[in-house]
């Protein structure tokens, strides 16, 4: 099958490639950037490991292909740490609230969540429940992601981060 | 898993995808939000030899209201659906039911038009456009045409649409001020299709019934629509006997499949208590 050239932007700079139509987006992310963070889980459409964002969406990057993301602008969980480096408030949360024990979710967790703040910048648990229903993690039980999402928003607004009682 | 090779067109306008598909032939699939379709690519039990991405088609988004009906693009996503204020003011059990659709990712992609276009009996989309009277326009090889959502679903995954055409956008009388309703859907988990789900528009004057739809999501191969179950709880005011009436009017017309979702008379029970519910909760909003 005839490849197409495609050109992106991932986390900032921009990338091109030569894929076939049915290379999906997160086989280019991983196998022709070779930027292995962003997860293969279930392949199903319903895990979420493979959340990227996408001109602004939260996408699973299983679920589309290559050709179909030509022109835009993609962050994963490589371009989620601050500029010098440190880690970002959503990396600092699972981090601090022990949000992963595996971390295989993780980046698909955090790229979804920053999402989720940027629409909503002060959710309340609901919320956050709701807004990571289509990422699945089998470790935590949520508990401590929850937290550490809501020890981001937190940090981002300039508030204090108080653990609600158990 | 990766998808079987297939040739990748992406058309800007409407008649440039209906052309790319009438002459492409059986072989030739549109591609929406693709979250149905890519998934089932993947396990190859869709094998296309072409897709057609309707993404850049303008002409296929957005919502509008067109005097006392409201359009709505295709290619709309249950995300921008969500993000729409004249569908909160005018047609807000859409909201209530794109809420309750899949996940946020998926909402970010997955679109109005194949959600009803599709045929997939576990659409929460097909049985609301249905009880809200939807007509869909339709593009084809052969000129634009309009279907009733009540004449599109023939059978699981077939539907009216002709080979070639497409679902251009699909519009919506806007139920009256002041109409109730209500989208009941039980599923085993957030983001799973229904094991039974029941939606209600009606309108109450004098604490009295006027006017009533009921559609059931996932309780036959096709979307259906409860006629004998509306016109049970008309001018009534939905007291217990004429509940129960209407359940069983609506679980006359079910017939389930036995899945991992339950067996049939499971699916049967609750179908009637979704309808019991969806009917009072809308009665309890309509003013």
């Amino acid at each position: 099958m005839a490849k197409t050239h495609i050109t992106m932007k991932v986390n900032g700079a921009e990338v091109e490639g030569l894929v076939e139509p049915r290379t999906l987006l997160v086989h280019f992310i991983r196998e022709n950037l070779q930027m292995t963070g962003t997860h293969i889980g279930c392949e199903t459409t319903h895990c979420g490991a493979c959340t990227v964002d996408i001109d602004g969406m939260s996408v699973k990057s299983c679920t589309m292909f290559a050709v179909q993301a030509n022109g835009s602008d993609i962050t994963t969980i490589e371009g989620m740490a601050n500029a010098d480096g440190s880690l970002s408030a959503l990396q600092e949360g699972f981090r601090m609230m022990h949000g992963l024990q595996c971390g295989f979710c993780t980046p698909g967790m955090i790229m979804r969540a920053q999402r989720l703040l940027k629409e909503n910048p002060s959710p309340s648990e609901d919320e956050i429940r709701m807004g990571i229903s289509g990422n699945i993690c089998r470790c935590t039980g949520y508990q401590n992601i929850v937290k550490a999402i809501q020890y981001a928003a937190a940090k981002i607004n300039g508030v204090e981060f108080r653990e609600a009682a158990e | 898993m990766i998808p079987g090779p297939f040739s990748y067109h992406r058309p800007a306008t409407v008649a440039d995808a209906v052309k790319l598909l009438s002459t492409l032939g059986d072989e030739a699939r549109p591609l929406a939000g693709g979250h149905s379709l890519v998934p089932m690519m993947k396990l190859r039990l869709a094998t296309p030899e072409h897709l057609v991405d309707l993404h850049n088609v303008a002409g296929l988004k957005g919502i509008r209201r067109d005097g006392n009906k409201v359009v709505i693009g295709a290619m709309t996503t249950q995300h921008e659906l969500l993000a729409s204020d004249e569908i909160a003011k005018s047609i807000p059990i859409l909201h209530e039911t794109a809420l309750l659709i899949a996940d946020p990712q998926v909402r970010y992609r997955g679109t109005v038009g194949g959600n009803v276009a599709n045929g997939d009996p576990g659409n929460d989309m097909p049985a609301l456009m249905m009880t809200l009277w939807a007509t869909y326009h339709l593009d084809g090889p052969n000129g634009a045409r309009e279907v009733a959502a009540t004449d599109y679903y023939q059978g699981a995954y077939f539907t009216a649409i002709e080979p070639g055409e497409l679902l251009t956008s699909i519009s919506i009388p806007v139920p009256a001020a002041g109409h109730g309703y209500a989208y009941e859907k039980l599923k085993r988990k957030v983001g799973d299709y229904a094991t039974a789900a029941a939606a209600v528009v009606l309108t109450m004057s004098g604490g009295k019934v006027t006017t009533c739809a009921i559609g059931l999501t996932n309780l036959s191969e096709i979307p259906l629509l409860a006629d004998a179950a509306a016109k049970a709880v008309i001018g009534t005011s939905l007291d217990a006997a004429t509940l129960k009436k209407a359940a069983a009017a609506a679980q006359a017309i079910m017939a389930p499949a036995a899945d991992a979702r339950g067996p049939v008379e499971y699916r049967k029970h609750v179908g009637g208590i979704m309808v019991t519910r969806a009917l009072q909760r809308a009665a309890a909003k309509a003013s």
